[in-house]
């Protein structure tokens, strides 16, 4: 007799990882977009501090980071755009499959599209 | 007579089967606890259940009844993904490593298998679950073919609660009415015959309604029937925006 103190985790498909990816991706881009906003009002306040915190972003972490940020924006962007064919298609609930896919294969694509060039911008700092 | 011996003989094998155990009398915790029991390939998890409870231990507790997938009694969770356990093969599954079987998640376990259903239910029953007509019968209702097909899918139900438990949304917020209910809902919702649509798509145009749902679809797929679970749902969301079925 095995004793393991949890349940297993649903082994969900396509669907319901899409769904936590939607959710992590949104919840990323939540506090990016709560730094922006306090990084972006701080010009008004003061446009020497501003330009510090901005200065201080250039460094090859965050430049990591911000391919993260296009990435995960591509993502929901067009996941939220197959949810809604999945709402008010009639026959988005039989493609939500492959739409699926079609919405990673483009996240990942656009993001490849910029990697080379960030890349370059990153190695300048 | 050879011959016929070889047409009887099924294939066996031994499988080890990981039961999820829960007896509140004994623990207030949960454990696994791991059976070999020999099958033949025309066995399904159901058979393997009953092998355990009758040769090796008689405390396993699990529901079930007419055994052949139309009751809905017997929903568990095998290998992490809510099935019938009359309506799964053992063969289908993967026999080289240990079948789990779980009771399915989001309702309060009473032991073992056994789940209190009464939320489930409970839910159901607040969506009228059935044909309300406004005008006096004084012959049968008739209906098209076509008005029929409209719900079709949805009559199917077995209310065994996979659709429900599967949902990584009731898991979490046990108010959700649920698929089921809104599978349900939708069989009335879209029959011609009805005239109560309004309160239902009412009673669904709730913060615990059809808007709770993320469109993940462990429903569809954990459905013994078939039913489009996701899709049902979606047309009663449209449903509710045009303000009529």
């Amino acid at each position: 007799m095995s004793v393991v103190p949890a349940g297993t985790l649903y082994r969900g498909k396509v669907g319901m990882w899409s769904w936590v990816l939607h959710r992590v991706s949104g919840v990323a881009i939540f506090f990016f977009l709560l730094v922006h906003v306090l990084d972006t009002a701080l010009v008004r306040v003061s446009p020497e501090a501003y330009d510090i915190v901005i200065q201080s972003y250039k460094t090859p972490i965050i430049g990591l980071a911000e391919l993260g940020l296009v990435g995960a924006i591509l993502f929901h962007g067009l996941n939220g755009v197959r949810i809604i064919l999945v709402d008010f298609w009639s026959k988005g609930t039989r493609y939500q499959n492959a739409m699926f896919w079609i919405v990673l294969v483009l996240a990942v694509g656009i993001t490849a599209y910029f990697t080379p060039g960030h890349l370059e911008r990153i190695l300048e700092f | 007579m050879s011959e016929v011996k070889e047409i009887a003989e099924i294939p066996y094998f031994t499988v080890t089967l990981s039961i999820r155990r829960f007896d509140p009398e004994k623990s207030e915790e949960a454990s696994w606890e791991e059976f070999k029991v020999e099958m033949h390939s025309t066995d399904r998890v159901l058979d393997a259940l009953h092998k355990i409870k009758w040769e090796q231990d008689g405390s396993l507790t699990f529901r079930r009844s007419c055994a052949h997938g139309v009751c809905g009694s017997d929903a568990v969770r095998i290998n992490g993904r809510n099935r019938l356990a009359c309506k799964t093969l053992i063969k289908d599954l993967d026999i080289n490593s240990t079948i789990t079987v779980e009771p399915i998640k989001g309702l309060p376990v009473e032991k073992d298998l056994v789940v209190d259903m009464n939320p489930f239910y409970q839910a159901y029953k607040d969506i009228n679950p059935f044909l309300v007509a406004n005008d006096k019968p004084e012959k049968e209702r008739l209906q098209s073919p076509e008005d029929r097909a409209r719900f079709d899918d949805t009559t199917k139900c077995i209310l065994c609660a996979a659709c429900t438990t599967s949902c990584p949304v009731f898991w979490t917020d046990g108010q959700y009415f649920g698929p089921a209910a809104i599978v349900n809902a939708h069989r009335f919702i879209f029959d011609s015959r009805d005239d109560q649509a309004d309160l239902r798509l009412d009673i669904l145009n709730d913060r615990e309604g059809v808007w709770r749902c993320r469109t993940t679809f462990n429903c569809t797929e954990a459905c013994p029937r078939g039913i489009e679970v996701t899709k049902a749902i979606a047309e009663v969301k449209q449903a509710i925006l045009r303000g009529k079925p």
